[in-house]
């Protein structure tokens, strides 16, 4: 209710600077009742000439909310009848009936309620309704969005309105219309616009007109291919970023230490729903705040995790040193318990984490290319925890110890390092970064209790593919995988590219069965 | 790493061997029928029908359990994809029960009722032979074998092993699943194949049909228990064990194990073939979640609680775990979880070679 409120509010404001003529009771009946043509006739010639009275009724009229008596129409709200033209109350009659719009009907009204939309005063509406008048103009809008393009302000919304215009030329009986519009259009660079062009080449009859629309959809789409491989080039950088969060936690578990961890998914779900967990608690007592809980629950994230690996680390893995195959049994059982403990606390459904207000939207880029400010922010989360794990592990005494446990054990001992500390401190190392991972996938994807299941497998893949015990490995692996995956989903869809990876991996160790990096000496055959 | 002897050289079983298989074989092939068929219902020595069922699908995961024995506890290779092959050859066994259906779909079409949903008019090339019983039976054991042998030759031939193997299996699972949750492959999606009709043109839901089909089973799962005795107690039994335990040495004495290694391999997932066949027409339905890499680990788990490198520790682990669950996933379900995940860890733990390997200790320490 609070939602048409707004709408209705919005029209009001919106038409004050429209000069037109008030919407008449027979027009009302016109578009409300009878054959589908004629009220798709009536409906264009309102739209033409319309004011707010016009918007409310087609507002409600695609809300369902109009009902026809007789020669009378009411826009029924809340049970009250209100009369569309005078806007006084009315009682609706026992014996009206429901309009029903049938799909034809409700395009045209969407199209309708979206020229008229041109004239809103927020910008954002007005690209909106922009972009669906790209793909559904038609020569009846023309009158309105000639006024929204004599009346805009901002050069780059009237750039975009030149474009519908030309669009909604490319349908006109004129010839010469058609061939302006067709020049106009070659400089678009949105998708919708190729739409309208090979709808209109479909129906051309005239061999110049032809002629000029061909050109045009070349051009237009020589500008949507780079649009496309850039796409696919930053989706796949996108989802790299997440194998290599996901996977740097497993370099560090496997590739440094050996352990093969098959619970790294959970301590990833553990990090997600610490995330939700601060979410909820900012929610209550610091709403004031709340854009900023996602910077609070990175660390929380990490030590929930970090605690959760320590523990595990010191209260089983620690005995089974040396037998991975074993490992591999025992962690999956952790696996599994963990998930019903999420299960029992927090219930089998997907729980809610919202994106922070400036995660959402995104930079357009090209016309066809706008990327996400939270697909942004985890490419950069990524490399600043690849930058942070590189710097501890390289630079840092505890990760000179890590290092020298993983190359010789003994002698680091006699050293008088307490290989068991580092053993338990590089675990939760690696089990924290996990929790950043679920932190981060927690603003992309959903959190549920088998979040961790569906990223085992492909962090194994990266850990494999890029070689036991090098991060930059790790790096290249998880890039390459990301992008290899999209471009191969633009091609053969989401769930053959997946397979067509595993499969290429599965060939890949055949030829370096050490990974893209192999190690080299002694530690190698280890 | 394991310290079991080796079997002596001698007959296949003991004699005390020899007397609790024909036991195990009469109470299979007489005594249960007798009790689910010729007992009446309100006896306490009834066999209930769910009884039945539940049994013999216990046994099926019995003989995948054994299968799993052979190539992990006694070769050393854990496999996380033996679910695929149990999946090909339940697939195999499918397909020919879908042709059985006939025109008893719910479109009365000569097609299975997937196809006619998708709108396919003619059956695609890989259900050729699904209208033959024998060549289903070859298909059983030929599909897997195939994707067996060759995965595992280029596998064992770049001597990728221990924990690489797991996981390169577990892709492989994960990879068939994705697969066959598709439509276009043929094999009806994430609905899979179900409401079989017939077998043999019999009806496949009489309580004689269902009985024949768990007797089948119990006597397939003893025939591959000698097999399997037999296979380990043999010369290239004894390689395998060598392979596991010093697989270095095994090539400095001159063997190659790529040969062995990949027969124990591929004799190891035609079984599991076997055991999705007999599965299938039991529980009347095959679904790609069989092939989910969760299923393929539990294979591992009921060779690991009954005792690895024992051939009847598999079995009784089977029959543990599984029992446990029927009962546990309908008393407490949410306990379920909780049970196997500390199974998995204490078994891990504190039973390295499972129930069977404590009983041998506890009759050890009494001697």
């Amino acid at each position: 209710m609070l939602g048409h409120l707004i709408r209705l509010t919005a029209f009001a404001i919106l038409f004050i600077a429209c000069n037109a003529h008030a919407l008449g009771a027979d027009e009302a009946k016109a578009i409300a009742s009878g054959e589908a043509d004629a009220r798709i006739e009536a409906l264009n010639k309102a739209v033409a000439t319309a004011d707010d009275k016009t918007a409310a009724f087609l507002q409600a009229l695609s809300d369902d909310a109009v009902k026809v008596a007789g020669s009378r129409v009411f826009i029924v709200r809340d049970e009250k009848g209100v009369d569309p033209v005078s806007g006084a109350e009315f009682a609706v009659p026992e014996d009206a009936e429901d309009v029903i719009n049938n799909n034809r009907m409700r395009g045209e009204l969407d199209s309708a309620l979206a020229a008229l939309k041109l004239f809103s005063k927020d910008e954002k509406t007005r690209i909106a309704a922009i972009k669906q008048l790209q793909s559904d103009a038609d020569e009846t809008k023309l009158p309105l969005i000639e006024k929204a393009f004599a009346a805009e302000q901002n050069a780059q919304i009237k750039e975009q309105l030149g474009l519908v215009r030309a669009a909604a030329l490319l349908n006109s009986a004129d010839k010469a219309k058609r061939l302006e519009a067709a020049a106009r259009l070659s400089t678009s660079t949105q998708a919708n616009t190729k739409t309208v062009l090979l709808a209109r080449l479909a129906l051309e009859t005239e061999p110049d007109v032809k002629y000029a629309l061909q050109n045009t959809l070349r051009q237009v789409e020589a500008s949507l291919a780079w649009g496309d491989r850039l796409g696919a080039i930053f989706s796949g950088i996108s989802l790299g970023s997440i194998l290599l969060l996901v996977a740097l936690g497993l370099a560090i578990t496997y590739g440094l230490m050996g352990v093969i961890n098959m619970a790294h998914g959970e301590l990833m779900m553990i990090g997600a729903y610490a995330t939700y967990v601060v979410q909820a608690l900012f929610q209550k007592y610091l709403p004031g705040a709340f854009d900023w809980y996602l910077l609070a629950s990175v660390p929380v994230a990490f030590l929930a995790s970090a605690l959760m690996g320590a523990a595990l680390e010191r209260s089983v893995i620690r005995f089974l040193y040396g037998r991975p195959l074993e490992t591999l049994l025992a962690t999956w059982g952790i696996s599994l318990m963990l998930q019903q403990l999420v299960r029992s606390f927090f219930g089998a459904q997907n729980v809610g984490v919202e994106n922070p207000s400036w995660m959402s939207g995104g930079v357009q880029v090209l016309g066809n290319l706008s990327l996400p400010f939270n697909r942004l922010v985890i490419v950069g989360f990524a490399v600043f925890v690849l930058l942070a794990v590189a710097w501890l592990i390289g630079r840092t005494r505890l990760g000179l110890f890590v290092r020298g446990v993983t190359q010789n054990r003994p002698i680091a001992a006699c050293m008088g390092v307490n290989t068991a500390r580092i053993d338990t401190y590089a675990f939760a190392l690696g089990s924290g970064i996990a929790g950043l991972a679920g932190c981060a996938l927690s603003q992309v994807g959903n959190v549920g209790p088998d979040l961790g299941q569906g990223y085992i497998v492909d962090s194994f893949m990266v850990v494999v593919l890029g070689g036991v015990g090098q991060l930059a490995g790790t790096v290249y692996a998880a890039m390459g995988l990301g992008i290899l995956n999209k471009f191969l989903e633009g091609w053969t869809g989401a769930v053959l590219a997946k397979i067509a990876v595993l499969v290429f991996i599965i060939i890949f160790i055949q030829k370096r069965p050490q990974g893209i990096f192999a190690m080299k000496g002694r530690s190698a055959e280890a | 790493m394991m310290s079991n002897p080796l079997p002596a050289k001698g007959p296949l079983l003991s004699r005390t061997g020899w007397s609790a298989f024909i036991v195990a074989l009469i109470v299979v092939c007489a005594v249960a029928p007798a009790l689910n068929l010729l007992v009446p219902k309100d006896s306490l020595f009834h066999l209930s029908d769910y009884g039945v069922a539940l049994v013999g699908k216990i046994m099926c995961y019995a003989i995948c359990a054994l299968a799993m024995d052979l190539i992990w506890g006694y070769t050393g290779i854990l496999s996380l994809g033996h679910g695929v092959f149990f999946a090909l050859g339940g697939y195999a066994m499918g397909m020919y029960l879908m042709r059985q259906i006939g025109l008893e779909g719910n479109y009365k079409s000569n097609l299975p009722d997937f196809m006619v949903f998708l709108d396919w008019k003619t059956l695609p090339w890989h259900w050729t032979f699904s209208d033959s019983f024998v060549a289903t039976l070859f298909l059983v054991v030929a599909v897997p074998g195939l994707v067996a042998f060759v995965f595992g030759y280029f596998a064992f031939r770049s001597r990728i092993k221990g924990v690489y193997f797991s996981i390169i299996t577990q892709a492989m699972t994960f990879a068939a699943m994705l697969l066959f949750f598709r439509n276009e492959t043929g094999f009806g999606g994430n609905n899979g194949f179900t409401d079989f009709k017939r077998i043999l043109n019999i009806p496949i839901a009489t309580p004689s049909m269902r009985m024949l089909l768990f007797v089948m089973t119990g006597v397939t799962l003893l025939a591959f228990f000698l097999l399997a005795r037999w296979l380990v107690a043999a010369k290239f039994g004894r390689v395998l064990q060598a392979v596991r335990d010093a697989e270095t040495r095994v090539m400095f004495s001159g063997y190659s194990p790529l040969g062995y290694k990949l027969t124990i391999w591929t004799i190891s997932a035609m079984m599991c073939g076997v055991a999705g066949a007999l599965y299938v027409p039991q529980v009347g339905i095959i679904n790609p979640s069989e092939m989910s890499p969760a299923n393929s680990i539990e294979i591992a788990i009921w060779a690991a609680v009954g005792g690895r490198a024992s051939l009847i520790g598999p079995i009784v682990g089977a029959f543990i775990v599984n029992g446990a669950k029927s009962w546990l996933t309908v008393a407490y379900p949410e306990f379920w979880l909780y049970f196997l995940g500390a199974l998995f860890i204490g078994v891990t733990l504190f039973l390295p070679d499972g129930v069977v390997g404590l009983i041998r200790k506890l009759k050890g320490n009494k001697a």
